[in-house]
C-alpha cells in the first residue's frame, strides 16, 4: 500500500528504485555469488569489445603492410579471446541463474510462510485466484527476469560506457560526432518507458481477473452446465479476455514503433560517420582501420540499447509483479502474538466471553454483547437457527477473527495476549464442511505431524468408527485422497476429521454442524464416536439435531447474535421458550 | 483462422522486405569505403550518407509493419485460442473436473497458451527472419568471394550439431520444470483453501515446510535446464566469433595477396556481422519451439478431452423436439443401472420408478446408497445409460442437453456460489436480472428478511464461494437459484443439511404450493425433508429397497420405519436421561 503515493515518471522512477532496492536485500546472502558473476559479466563484456579492434589492427598494421605473419598471429589471439569468452560468459550464466533461482526460492517461501499467518478474513476479500497468481505467477515473472538475463542489461551498459569510451580513445571529434544522436535516443527511450511501463501494469491486472474468473467458473463448472450457462459466462470471460488483449496490443504497437526509431537512428550515426569520417579519411587526418572500427563499435553500440529496451518489457512486467508481491508481504496479518505473550501452558480453569460484540465488516454485528463462560471439562452447546451467530463465536474462540468490542479471557487471560499458536494448538476444530487434503488418510488425519505414529492414528480411526470403512479401502490408511475428498462420502469425510480431532487430544473441542449432513445410521456411529471424544474434555458444540446437545452441561439458545436463553435441557424445556419451540419442532409430524 | 492465415502471410511479406532492405545498408557501406580508396568527391560522401539513411527509414516503416502485424496476431490468435479452451471446458462433464485439478488446467489456460503464442509470434518472426537472413547475406557473401564464403560459414554445420544434440536435453528439461510449477501451484492452491483448518490445527510450519521441498525441487530443475542453457548462448555467439576469425585471417591473405578489395574485405565482415544476431536469436527461438511445443501438448490434452456427455446423432432436431413441446415432467427409471467406472462397481442396479408429472419423490436411505447419484442422472450431470430414463416418455438422452437442463431447478449439495452479487446469484439461470423472480424466489427461500437487512440488499457482494454468508445461507441461496428459472423438475440434493428444522420448516411450507405443478425430486438425511411428499423411495446399496407414501413406509416396518424409530428413539433416549 505504501508505494501508491508515488505517481508520474520522477515519482516512477524512485518507486523503481525502492523496489530494487528491496529485492536486492534477498540477494544480500548470496552477495558473493552475485558479485563474482558480476566481475565474469564485466570481463566478458570486455572481451567482446576486443574483436573490432584486433579487426582495426589486422587492416590498419598488417593487411595495409602486408604482413602475414603478423596477421596469423592477430587470427590466433583472436580465437584466444572468443575462447575466453566462451569459458567466461558459461561461468558468469551459470552464477547469476543458481543466484537468482535462489532469490526466487527465498521470496517465494516467505511469501508463502506469510500467507500462512494471515487470517480468514483475509481470505474473505481476496480471492484464492488473486492470491495463487502473486505466488506463482508474478514469482514466475520475476524469475523469468533472472533467467531471461535481464542481469546481463548490466552487461550490455558496461558495454556501452565501454564503447563510448574506446570510441574517444579512437578520435574524439569523429566520436562527439557520433555521439551527436544520442539525445534522440534517450528521447525516444523516455517516451518508449512511460507508454510501456502504464501498460505493463495494466496487462498484470487483467490477467489476474483472468485467473480469478477461471478459478470461480473450473469451480463452479456443474452449476453453469445445470444452468445452461455456458453462453453468458463465456461473453464475460471474452470480455476478460479482450480487455487483456487491448492493453497488449497497445505494448505491440509502441514496440513496433520503438525498434524502427532506434535503427534510424543508428543509421543517422553511420550516415555521419560516412560523411564526416570519410571526408577526414580523405584529408588523411583519419586512418582507414579507425574508420572500419568506428563503422563495427557504432553498430555494437545500438544493439545493447536495442536489447535493453527488449528487456525492458520483462524488467516492467517484474517489477509490477515485484510490486504485487512486496504488497502482499505488507498486508500485516490482523491478528497476531503480540510481541510480549503471555504463557499459557495448560488451559485449566475457565474461558469467558465479556460482553464481546463482533461485525464481520462495518457495523453490520452478527454478535451483540455475548457474555457466558465455560469452565474446565465442561461441555457448552449453542444452539439457534441459522445466521444466529454460533459460527462466529466459535470463529472468535479460535481467533480466526477479533471482536469488535468486548473480551475473550483464558483463565483470566485476555486472549489477545496469549501466543496465537500456543493457544490454537490446544484446540481441535471439527468445521463446518470437512476439508480433506490430497495425500493418503494417514496424512490427513494426523495433517503431517510425523511425531503422531499410525498406530496412534489407528487407535483414534478406531474410536471414531472410522477405522472399518478405512479398513476396506484398498490400500487403507494409504489409500490416496481425491481432490477435496472426491474419492468419500460425505459421512465418511467426516468421521476423517473427527479422528484428526482426536489424535491431536485437544484441550478445547470445537465442533461445528458436524451432525448435520449424514444419515441416521452413520449418526449413530457418530453420535457413539461423539460420546468418547467429548468424554471429560472442555468443549462447545454447535449441532441442530437437540439430541447431540443434550449430553451438554450448558446450552446457550442464540438468536439474531444475542444470547436469548442458557442453561441445562430440562431447565431450558421447563421455561418454555425459544428452546422448548426448536425441541417440539423436531418432532412434529 | 483463415483470416489469421492471411494476415500473417502479410507480416511475412513486410518481414521478407525488412530483412531484403537491411542488406542494402551494408552494400551502400561498402561502396562508399571502397570509394575511399581512391580520390573521391565529398559530395558523393554525403550522398552514400543520405542513401544508408533513406535506406533503413524505409526498412523501419517495414519493420513497424512487420512486427503490429506478425505480433499483433499472435495476441488475436491467443485471444480466441483461450475462449476456444475454456469453451470446450464448458463443455466437459463432471467427471472430468473431478480428476483434473483446478490449478492445472489454470495453468495450462495462462503459462502454457503463453509458451504457445510466443511460437507464433516472436518465435515464428524470428526464425524466418533468420532464414531469410542466412540465405541472403549468406548468397552475398559467396556473389562477393565464394571461397572466402565457404570458409566463413564452416562453423555453422558443426553449431547445428550441436543445437541438435542439445535441444533434445532442453525439452526434456524444460518439460520437468513446467512440471514442478505445475505440481507447487496445486499444492499452494489447496493449502489456501483450508487454511482454516491449517491455522487451527497449527500446522503451518509443516506446510510452510512441504512448501520448501516443492520449490527446492524447483530450483533443482531450473539450474539443470540453465546448465544446458548456460552453454547454448555462448557457444552461438563463440561460434559467430570463429566465422569472424575466418574471415580476418584467410579474407586478409587475400586482400594482401590482392584477389579481394578492402572494401570487399570490410562488407564481407560486416555480413558476416549481421549473421550474429540471428543465431544467437536461433538459440532463443529453438527455446522457444521447445517450451511451445510441451504447452501446446499439454493444451491438447485439454481439446483433445471428449466431452463426455454432449448432444449426438441420437438427439432429435430443433423441430423434432419442438413438436414434443410441452412437457409435462413425469419421469419414469426404467431398470436404470449406473457404475462410474465399469460394471464391476454399480452404484445403481434396476431403479424402476414412476414419477406423475407434478408430484414429488423423497429418497432417503444410508451413506453411499446412490441417491445423489440417482438425481444427478436426471440433469445428466452423470449420464445414464440410453433407453432407461425418460421424461415424458422420451428418452432423456434424445433431448438436447439444453433444452433438458432448462427443465430442471438444480440445488446441489455443496451450495456453490460465484462472487458476484446475491441478485446475480439467484437469476444465474434467467436470461436477464428479474426483480419480481428474485424476490419471489428469495421469498420461499427465506431469505426475504436476511437480504433485506444487509445494507446493500440483493446487491450485497457474496464472497468467493460464498464465504461470507453462512453454510445455511448458501444453501437457501442455491435453492433461490433453481427456484427462478421456475423449473418443470425441481432436484434438491440433500440442500437442507444446513439449514435447520424450523426454516426447512417454513420452507416446505412456501414450496408446497410452487411444486404443485412441478416434479420434484428430494434427496435427504432428515425423515423430515421429505415426509411430506407424495411418494418416498428408500435407497439401499444402489437399489429401491422400499418405496410408498409416509403412512405406508411406516406400516411397512421396514428401514424407513427403522430410520424414523431410530430418530423418535434417539430424542427420547436422551430425553429420559
Amino acid at each position: 500500500m505504501r508505494y501508491h503515493h508515488f505517481e508520474g515518471q520522477e515519482a516512477g522512477q524512485i518507486y523503481d528504485w525502492q523496489l530494487i532496492k528491496r529485492l536486492s536485500r534477498y540477494l544480500s546472502p548470496y552477495k558473493y555469488y552475485f558479485i563474482s558473476a558480476l566481475a565474469l559479466l564485466f570481463l566478458g563484456s570486455l572481451l567482446g569489445l576486443v574483436g573490432p579492434y584486433l579487426t582495426k589492427v589486422a587492416i590498419d598494421t598488417y593487411i595495409q603492410q602486408q604482413n602475414i605473419s603478423g596477421l596469423n598471429f592477430i587470427a590466433l589471439l583472436f580465437i584466444g579471446v572468443i575462447l575466453l569468452e566462451l569459458a567466461v560468459r558459461y561461468g558468469q550464466i551459470q552464477i547469476m541463474q543458481y543466484t537468482g533461482q535462489r532469490v526466487m526460492q527465498d521470496l517465494r517461501a516467505g511469501l508463502f510462510s506469510h500467507l500462512q499467518r494471515m487470517t480468514p478474513k483475509f481470505y474473505d476479500k481476496q480471492s484464492v485466484g488473486g492470491v495463487m497468481s502473486r505466488l506463482i505467477g508474478d514469482i514466475e515473472v520475476l524469475n523469468e527476469m533472472v533467467t531471461s538475463g535481464v542481469v546481463s542489461m548490466l552487461g550490455d551498459l558496461f558495454m556501452l560506457l565501454g564503447i563510448m569510451g574506446v570510441l574517444l580513445w579512437l578520435n574524439y571529434k569523429l566520436a562527439l560526432v557520433v555521439f551527436s544522436v544520442l539525445p534522440l535516443i534517450f528521447y525516444a527511450a523516455q517516451v518508449f518507458r512511460k507508454k510501456v511501463r502504464e501498460s505493463f501494469r495494466q496487462i498484470r491486472a487483467r490477467m489476474a481477473k483472468i485467473n480469478a474468473f477461471l478459478q470461480e467458473n473450473l469451480g463452479g463448472m456443474t452449476i453453469v452446465q445445470a444452468f445452461c450457462r455456458q453462453q453468458k459466462n463465456l461473453e464475460q470471460f471474452k470480455k476478460i479476455n479482450g480487455d487483456y488483449l487491448d492493453s497488449y496490443l497497445k505494448t505491440v504497437f509502441y514496440y513496433a514503433l520503438f525498434f524502427p526509431a532506434i535503427e534510424i537512428t543508428t543509421a543517422l550515426a553511420m550516415a555521419l560517420i560516412i560523411w564526416y569520417g570519410g571526408g577526414q579519411v580523405l584529408q588523411g587526418a583519419l586512418t582507414f582501420g579507425v574508420l572500419v572500427a568506428f563503422i563495427e563499435y557504432t553498430q555494437r553500440f545500438f544493439r545493447p540499447i536495442n536489447d535493453l529496451s527488449e528487456k525492458y518489457n520483462i524488467l516492467q512486467s517484474a517489477m509490477a509483479a515485484a510490486e504485487r508481491v512486496f504488497n502482499l508481504l505488507d498486508t500485516d496479518p490482523d491478528i497476531s502474538s503480540p510481541d510480549k505473550t503471555q504463557e499459557l501452558e495448560q488451559f485449566s480453569k475457565t474461558i469467558e466471553f465479556k460482553q464481546v460484540w463482533f461485525a464481520y465488516s462495518g457495523d453490520e454485528h452478527v454478535l451483540a454483547d455475548i457474555s457466558f463462560s465455560i469452565s474446565k471439562g465442561e461441555s457448552v452447546a449453542l444452539v439457534g437457527l441459522t445466521g444466529a451467530g454460533k459460527t462466529s463465536i466459535i470463529s472468535l474462540l479460535a481467533r480466526f477473527y477479533e471482536p469488535s468490542r468486548g473480551q475473550i479471557m483464558i483463565d483470566g487471560y485476555d486472549v489477545r495476549q496469549l501466543n496465537l499458536k500456543q493457544w490454537r494448538s490446544k484446540i481441535s476444530l471439527v468445521s463446518q464442511e470437512p476439508f480433506l487434503f490430497s495425500g493418503d488418510i494417514l496424512s490427513n488425519i494426523r495433517l503431517g505431524r510425523e511425531d503422531i505414529s499410525p498406530a496412534c492414528v489407528e487407535q483414534a480411526a478406531r474410536e471414531v468408527n472410522a477405522h472399518q470403512f478405512i479398513s476396506q479401502l484398498p490400500k487403507g490408511y494409504y489409500e490416496p485422497i481425491q481432490e477435496r475428498g472426491a474419492n468419500l462420502s460425505a459421512g465418511q469425510r467426516q468421521l476423517i476429521t473427527f479422528a484428526r480431532a482426536l489424535v491431536f487430544d485437544p484441550q478445547l473441542l470445537i465442533l461445528d454442524e458436524a451432525t448435520s449432513s449424514v444419515d441416521s445410521q452413520t449418526e449413530a456411529l457418530i453420535q457413539d464416536a461423539l460420546e468418547k471424544l467429548l468424554r471429560g474434555r472442555t468443549s462447545i458444540v454447535i449441532a441442530h439435531r437437540l439430541s447431540t446437545i443434550q449430553r451438554a452441561n450448558k446450552i446457550i439458545v442464540l438468536d439474531k447474535g444475542k444470547i436469548v436463553e442458557q442453561g441445562s435441557h430440562q431447565e431450558l424445556l421447563t421455561r418454555q421458550g425459544i428452546y422448548y419451540w426448536l425441541h417440539q419442532l423436531q418432532f412434529k409430524d | 483462422m483463415l483470416a489469421y492465415r492471411r494476415r500473417i502471410i502479410i507480416g511475412l511479406v513486410f518481414l521478407l522486405l525488412t530483412n531484403i532492405t537491411s542488406l542494402i545498408a551494408p552494400l551502400i557501406l561498402k561502396y562508399a569505403i571502397d570509394s575511399l580508396r581512391g580520390s573521391v568527391d565529398p559530395a558523393l560522401l554525403l550522398k552514400y550518407a543520405a542513401a544508408i539513411l533513406g535506406v533503413t527509414v524505409i526498412q523501419g516503416i517495414f519493420r513497424y509493419y512487420m512486427r503490429w502485424i506478425l505480433i499483433g496476431t499472435s495476441r488475436r490468435i491467443e485471444y480466441d485460442f483461450r475462449n476456444n479452451i475454456f469453451a470446450h471446458l464448458q463443455t466437459l462433464s463432471r467427471s472430468y473436473f473431478i480428476k483434473a485439478k483446478t490449478g492445472d488446467i489454470m495453468s495450462r489456460l495462462t503459462n502454457d497458451l503463453n509458451a504457445v503464442r510466443m511460437v507464433l509470434g516472436p518465435g515464428i518472426m524470428h526464425l524466418v527472419s533468420t532464414l531469410i537472413l542466412f540465405i541472403t547475406a549468406g548468397g552475398l557473401m559467396f556473389y562477393l568471394n565464394w571461397k572466402l564464403a565457404l570458409l566463413a560459414l564452416i562453423p555453422l554445420p558443426l553449431l547445428s550439431l550441436i543445437i541438435r544434440f542439445l535441444t533434445q536435453r532442453l525439452y526434456n528439461y524444460s518439460e520437468a520444470v513446467q512440471a514442478q510449477l505445475a505440481r507447487m501451484s496445486a499444492f499452494a492452491q489447496e493449502n489456501l483453501s483450508g487454511i482454516r483448518i491449517i491455522q487451527a490445527f497449527v500446522r503451518e510450519r509443516a506446510q510452510v515446510e512441504q512448501f520448501k521441498q516443492q520449490n527446492q525441487e524447483y530450483l533443482k530443475r531450473n539450474m539443470r535446464l540453465a546448465h544446458i542453457w548456460g552453454f547454448f548462448l555462448p557457444l552461438m555467439m563463440f561460434t559467430s566469433g570463429l566465422g569472424l576469425v575466418i574471415v580476418i585471417w584467410l579474407g586478409g591473405r587475400q586482400v594482401i595477396s590482392g584477389e579481394i578489395s578492402l572494401g570487399d574485405f570490410v562488407a564481407f565482415s560486416s555480413y558476416l556481422a549481421l549473421l550474429t544476431f540471428p543465431m544467437m536469436a536461433l538459440g532463443w527461438v529453438v527455446n522457444l519451439f521447445q517450451r511451445g511445443a510441451a504447452a501446446m501438448g499439454r493444451i491438447n490434452k485439454i481439446l483433445d478431452t471428449e466431452p463426455g456427455i454432449s448432444d449426438n446423432a441420437q438427439t432429435l432436431s430443433a423441430v423434432e423436439f419442438s413438436s414434443l413441446k410441452p412437457f409435462k415432467g413425469e419421469i419414469e427409471f426404467r431398470h436404470l443401472s449406473f457404475s462410474y467406472n465399469g460394471p464391476d462397481s454399480q452404484v445403481l442396479s434396476g431403479i424402476n420408478l414412476q414419477l406423475e408429472a407434478g408430484s414429488s419423490l423423497g429418497i432417503v436411505g444410508p451413506v453411499g446408497a446412490g441417491k445423489s447419484t440417482l438425481v444427478n442422472l436426471i440433469p445428466r450431470i452423470f449420464d445414464p445409460p440410453a433407453g432407461q430414463l425418460f421424461i415424458d416418455g422420451v428418452d432423456i438422452k434424445s433431448i438436447p442437453l439444453d433444452e433438458l437442463r432448462k427443465m430442471i431447478g438444480y440445488v446441489p449439495q455443496d451450495g456453490f456460489l460465484f462472487s458476484e452479487t446475491i441478485g446475480e446469484n439467484i437469476t444465474h439461470g434467467l436470461e436477464r436480472r428479474d426483480m419480481q423472480k428474485i424476490q419471489e424466489a428469495a421469498a420461499i427461500s427465506q431469505l426475504t428478511r436476511e437480504v433485506e437487512g444487509f445494507p446493500q440488499g440483493y446487491d450485497t457482494l457474496v464472497g468467493e464461494r460464498g464465504v461470507t454468508l453462512s453454510g445455511g445461507q448458501r444453501q437457501r441461496l442455491s435453492l433461490a437459484r433453481a427456484l427462478a428459472i421456475k423449473p418443470l423438475i425441481l432436484i434438491l440434493d440433500d440442500s437442507f443439511s444446513n439449514i435447520d428444522v424450523y426454516t426447512e420448516g417454513e420452507i416446505i411450507q412456501r414450496l408446497t404450493p410452487f411444486i404443485k405443478s412441478r416434479t420434484c425430486l428430494i434427496v435427504s438425511h432428515r425423515i423430515s425433508t421429505v415426509q411430506w411428499t407424495d411418494h418416498i423411495i428408500v435407497l439401499d446399496e444402489g437399489k429401491i429397497a422400499e418405496a410408498g407414501t409416509h403412512r405406508e413406509l411406516i406400516d411397512q416396518a421396514g428401514i424407513y420405519a427403522k430410520l424414523y424409530r431410530r430418530q423418535l428413539m434417539l430424542e427420547k433416549l436422551e430425553q429420559v436421561k
